[in-house]
């Protein structure tokens, strides 16, 4: 049975479970749903809960444990090969996976039995010419090990996947019979229901942060493998970025600086470009414009954060460069060679910041209680200097949260300032010049043909968590403004 | 009631400062007030009463032109403060909103120092010459709030933090700070417990000295405590205007005693 025949049958054996629980429930108060202690809805959710939580619990580690499971196995059995040089117990097991899939392939396509498929050998029949005639290329012919691999590979997965049919199906079945039993008129049926809600939302808000732990912790081991090859002060301090594109063997410069200079750099202009323009149209939506104006303006401008990064990309390289060279090239100023700069990847990165600016900032100033506007008016002021004194004062610290939640947004943009902003790592004052940013580093470090175990690779990771701990670092000042503001009226 | 025997209360007939004559207010479809005309007297208190909804701090509102900041809002009629009509084009509502000062409800003082809540209005309308003739103006207004004892060594605390009672004595000193010549209340205690009631009510006694004050109130105890004028209103029509101690034992209009006796509410 495959995995999503598996599922479906779960869910049909809790559907049933619902009906026959709420039956039950009904029939044990004698059809008097008011004798009942909970609704009828909530004794068939019960027994619906218990076939459907616990069976998934186990299907889902289960599908985790098996992989691994099986990798051991099928690794010891083969433990009394010899790697080839150059090669690796990794490779080896690669290559046993992707004879077992070919062999799956195979099977389902009807060139062979399943008979066949297990009792195989190589001396029979050339493997690597029959999972070519069922479109799975090998890059090599399987030697007899490999084969033997595959082939208990093959039967412990699928000794596994019966297993685990069997065992979830008993367990969705007991669960629904065991809920199903208890479903009389004295259960509390509610209070179950409600503490398996409790559940479900502490697991959904638990994988985000568990998701969190998880990424931070794979930066952390890569970043300290890196730095056990380069040495860490030469990647803080040196003002150099040359990787060498050999991929291995040193001679490569990793200094983080000119990649830091960029990201800052690029994002100050996007900053001084998105904080005024977002800003004060914040300001207008909030204070002068008409409910109208509003209605019509506010998601016009938040249209702006929906676009596409690539798309601003794309309009940095081929319209806001070329009118900057026009204005600044060689033809006038001289100052500006090509359209990649920093000036452009700013700009345009500051125009597709002035929503998150604008919106939140709008917000925030809706929620300076109107009693403030109503005191400044009363005592004379005029429609800006109550904005100006009372407004903007007693909003400052969410703007300054928007601000740094849009600056940590622009260090972490990639897009937008590998087709604006070029690709040279530069320490440079010129914003006419081209510069590049850490994000723009490590895509360009991990795309093509890199070996994982070089620094070249790694030095990716490690730009990864300085990146990391950079915008976490804002996040957390960020929040800590905003919470500090909402402590202020309430 | 002991406060009811102010009938005998000495009344001394004041020059008129605000002359409301057939005063309309909608908003939007909803109309408001009816014909509303009143005169309220220089250096007297004049008190607002009526029952919830019935048009009374809407009226407060039309004196200064706070309702302008609301859209759906038409005033027609005629307003003159010291025969000066204030809808008229030629008068700035900024202007006159520093001539008539306002205190809101609920305490409002801005996210600020107790020294720059007072001094906000003074700053703004470049009342002060230098530091120190600002210093003298916050004191003085303070000193008018009768708060200035309580906060004087704490001028650059915030004054969000100081209790309810302070906070509304700060808004009356933030107000008269302006050196405005009327003084708006709308409910100004209702946020107030009744020891913070008590010394604002002492408050604008005092302040009569010197403002053309009119207040909104709910409670007919404290218009009666305070207050030289009543006026009740319903349902948007100005019932009966007159002294506070006829209005109270005397009410010419059935209305009126109805509300004063707690009938209608």
């Amino acid at each position: 049975m495959s995995l999503s025949w598996l599922i479906l049958v779960v869910l049909a054996i809790a559907a049933m479970g619902y009906v026959m629980g709420r039956a039950r429930a009904l029939k044990s108060a004698g059809g008097d749903s008011r004798a009942l202690h909970s609704l009828p809805v909530y004794y068939g959710t019960n027994v619906a809960m218990w076939a459907i939580v616990p069976a998934f619990a186990v299907l889902l580690v289960w599908l985790l444990a098996q992989p691994i499971f099986v990798n051991s196995r099928v690794l010891a059995s083969l433990s009394d090969i010899t790697v080839a040089d150059g090669s690796s117990m990794g490779l080896v097991m690669s290559d046993v996976r992707r004879v077992a899939d070919g062999l799956d392939v195979a099977v389902q396509q009807g060139a062979m039995t399943v008979d066949a498929a297990r009792t195989l050998t190589t001396e029979d029949t050339d493997i690597r010419e029959l999972l070519g005639g069922v479109g799975v290329a090998l890059g090599s012919s399987v030697s007899p090990d490999v084969l033997r691999g595959a082939q208990t590979y093959r039967q412990l997965t699928g000794i596994g996947s019966v297993v685990m049919t069997a065992l979830v199906l008993i367990i969705a079945l007991g669960g629904a019979a065991f809920a199903y039993a208890r479903s009389d008129a004295d259960f509390r049926a509610r209070n179950v229901v409600e503490k398996g809600i409790l559940v479900l939302l502490v697991s959904a808000a638990s994988i985000a942060v568990l998701t969190t732990i998880g990424i931070l912790f794979a930066l952390l081991f890569n970043t300290i493998e890196f730095f056990r090859l380069y040495p860490a002060a030469d990647f803080f301090f040196g003002t150099k970025w040359a990787p060498s594109f050999s991929g291995r063997g040193g001679a490569s410069d990793l200094g983080v600086l000119p990649l830091l200079w960029g990201t800052f750099y690029i994002s100050f202009i996007a900053l001084l470009v998105a904080v005024p323009v977002g800003l004060f149209s914040a300001i207008y939506l909030s204070e002068y414009a008409s409910p109208r104006v509003r209605s019509i303006a506010k998601p016009l401008i938040e249209i702006l954060a929906g676009i596409p990064t690539i798309v601003y990309g794309l309009f940095a390289l081929l319209t806001v460069g070329p009118i900057l060279v026009s204005m600044f090239g060689k033809d006038t100023l001289g100052w500006m060679s090509g359209g990649t700069a920093v000036m452009t990847a700013g700009l345009v990165m500051g125009i597709m910041l002035i929503p998150f600016v604008s919106s939140l900032s709008d917000d925030i100033i809706n929620a300076v209680p109107q009693a403030m506007r109503d005191g400044s008016y009363g005592l004379g002021a005029t429609q800006s200097e109550t904005i100006r004194q009372v407004i903007l004062p007693a909003a400052l610290p969410g703007i300054v949260g928007a601000i740094l939640l849009a600056a940590s947004r622009a260090i972490g943009e990639t897009m937008i300032v590998v087709l604006g902003a070029g690709a040279a790592a530069r320490l440079s004052l010129n914003p006419f010049e081209a510069m590049t940013t850490i994000t723009a580093k490590i895509v360009s470090q991990l795309t093509g043909d890199a070996d994982f175990a070089s620094p070249e690779a790694l030095v990716a990771f490690a730009l990864g968590m300085t990146l990391f701990v950079l915008t976490l670092g804002l996040n957390i000042f960020a929040l800590y403004i905003v919470r500090k503001y909402r402590e202020q009226y309430d | 009631m002991n406060d009811m025997r102010i009938v005998e209360r000495d009344v001394e007939t004041n020059d008129v400062k605000i002359a409301a004559k057939d005063v309309q207010v909608h908003y939007g479809d909803t109309h408001a007030i009816k014909d509303v005309s009143v005169d309220i007297e220089d250096k007297t208190v004049t008190a607002f009463i009526g029952p919830s909804g019935c048009g009374k701090s809407t009226f407060l509102r039309c004196i200064n032109r706070m309702n302008d900041t609301i859209d759906v809002c038409r005033v027609t009629g005629d307003i003159r403060i010291d025969d000066q009509d204030i809808y008229d084009p030629k008068v700035d509502p900024v202007q006159l909103r520093a001539k008539v000062g306002m205190v809101f409800q609920k305490p409002n003082p801005f996210p600020k120092s107790i020294y720059d809540n007072v001094a906000y209005g003074p700053r703004i309308h470049g009342l002060a010459k230098n530091k120190s003739d600002l210093d003298d103006i916050v004191e003085r207004s303070l000193r008018r709030g009768a708060i200035w004892e309580e906060v004087k060594d704490r001028l650059h605390a915030p004054g969000t933090g100081l209790s309810g009672g302070q906070q509304q004595r700060l808004c009356i000193a933030r107000a008269v700070a302006t050196e405005p010549e009327v003084l708006l209340m709308d409910e100004p205690c209702s946020a107030l417990d009744p020891i913070a009631t008590a010394q604002v009510e002492e408050l604008i006694d005092e302040l009569r000295e010197n403002y053309s004050v009119v207040i909104v109130t709910h409670s007919m105890q404290q218009a009666a405590r305070v207050s030289q004028k009543t006026a009740f209103f319903h349902l948007g029509n100005l019932v009966e205007y007159g002294e506070t101690g006829q209005i109270f034992t005397n009410p010419t209009d059935p209305r009126t005693e109805s509300y004063i006796t707690g009938r209608i509410g």
